[in-house]
């Protein structure tokens, strides 16, 4: 194991996983460094950043809004009220 | 010329009675189970699980039409309050969120008829002086609507957000929950994990399924559409 992660080398679960951190900015420069590295050779990598990316940029080009949890618990308790 | 009478099937002496027989029956059957099916209804009403389910698509459906969310969340309660009233009328035809959703329409419609009936009253109070050189001073500039220039832009990102909330609610529970949480809501890693009682790597596991499930979904619903 500890072999494995002085390398470049990285999988390609692990490719995600450090491509799935790096839309939320929590990926340290060694791992992007290792996930461009693999990018370079493995499609599948490349496929899955690629789509990854653009849900993250629909994400935040959808603007969704969600209610808060307080809100919600209210209109429960009317609801239940209610029936 | 003599016609032939054409031979009469004498169906009491047909060897093939039983089977003929047998035929009209399957058939008959299968009448009455369609129509059983038809009768049944496909939907059934469960109000204690509305807000979990449905509240956050409606809100960002309103909030697409009204452009208020202080608004959008009153109508959204009285859409919920109105279902509870009128649930007697459910027929369970349509799925619970159409339902729901057709209520809301209504409910915006609404809301809209009370706002443009308190614009009738401000445009006969305004005073149009015509003296003033100021440019603009044209009663349609003083009732213009607020759509910017980018409107269908605009429009066409109120779609991608109900696609995109439709996919969630398509998601598992647990998976919707944490995507929410973690991408739209931005809290951070270790506060979800708190939350909810899971490690950090179970989080990502949960955040990665999530994430291939809603691109596969947005894949079908909303590139195709483009």
């Amino acid at each position: 194991m500890s072999k494995k992660k002085n390398t470049l080398l990285v999988s390609c679960e692990e490719a995600k996983h450090i491509c799935d951190k790096m839309q939320y900015g929590e990926a340290t420069l060694l791992e992007r460094l290792k996930l461009r590295f693999r990018i370079m050779w493995c499609r599948a990598t490349k496929s899955y950043s690629k789509k990854n990316s653009d849900l993250t940029q629909l994400c935040k080009k959808a603007k969704i809004k969600t209610l808060d949890q307080e809100k919600k618990v209210a209109m429960k308790r009317k609801i239940d009220d209610f029936s | 010329m003599i016609l032939k009478k054409p031979k009469e099937h004498d169906i009491s002496f047909s060897p093939n009675l039983n089977l003929h027989l047998a035929k009209v029956l399957f058939k008959l059957f299968i009448l009455h189970l369609k129509e059983t099916i038809t009768t049944v209804p496909k939907h059934k009403l469960n109000p204690s699980k509305w807000v979990d389910l449905y509240a956050d698509y409606l809100y960002n459906y309103t909030i697409s039409r009204v452009n208020d969310t202080i608004i959008a969340e009153d109508l959204v309660q009285d859409t919920f309050l109105a279902g509870l009233k009128s649930a007697e009328n459910f027929k369970g035809e349509a799925a619970e969120r159409t339902w729901l959703i057709s209520i809301l329409k209504r409910k915006i419609i609404d809301h809209y008829r009370k706002i443009n009936s308190n614009k009738g009253k401000a445009e006969v109070k305004m005073d149009l002086n015509f003296d003033s050189e100021q440019e603009g001073s044209w009663l349609e500039q003083k009732v213009a609507d607020n759509y910017d220039l980018n409107a269908e832009d605009a429009l066409q990102n109120k779609e991608l957000g109900l696609a995109i909330q439709d996919c969630l609610t398509k998601l598992p529970k647990k998976q919707a929950e944490v995507f929410i949480k973690k991408t739209i809501q931005g809290m951070d890693t270790e506060d979800i994990c708190k939350e909810l009682n899971i490690t950090a790597s179970n989080l990502w596991v949960i955040i990665h399924r999530a994430r291939t499930n809603l691109m596969e979904c947005l894949e079908n619903n909303w590139y195709k559409n483009e």
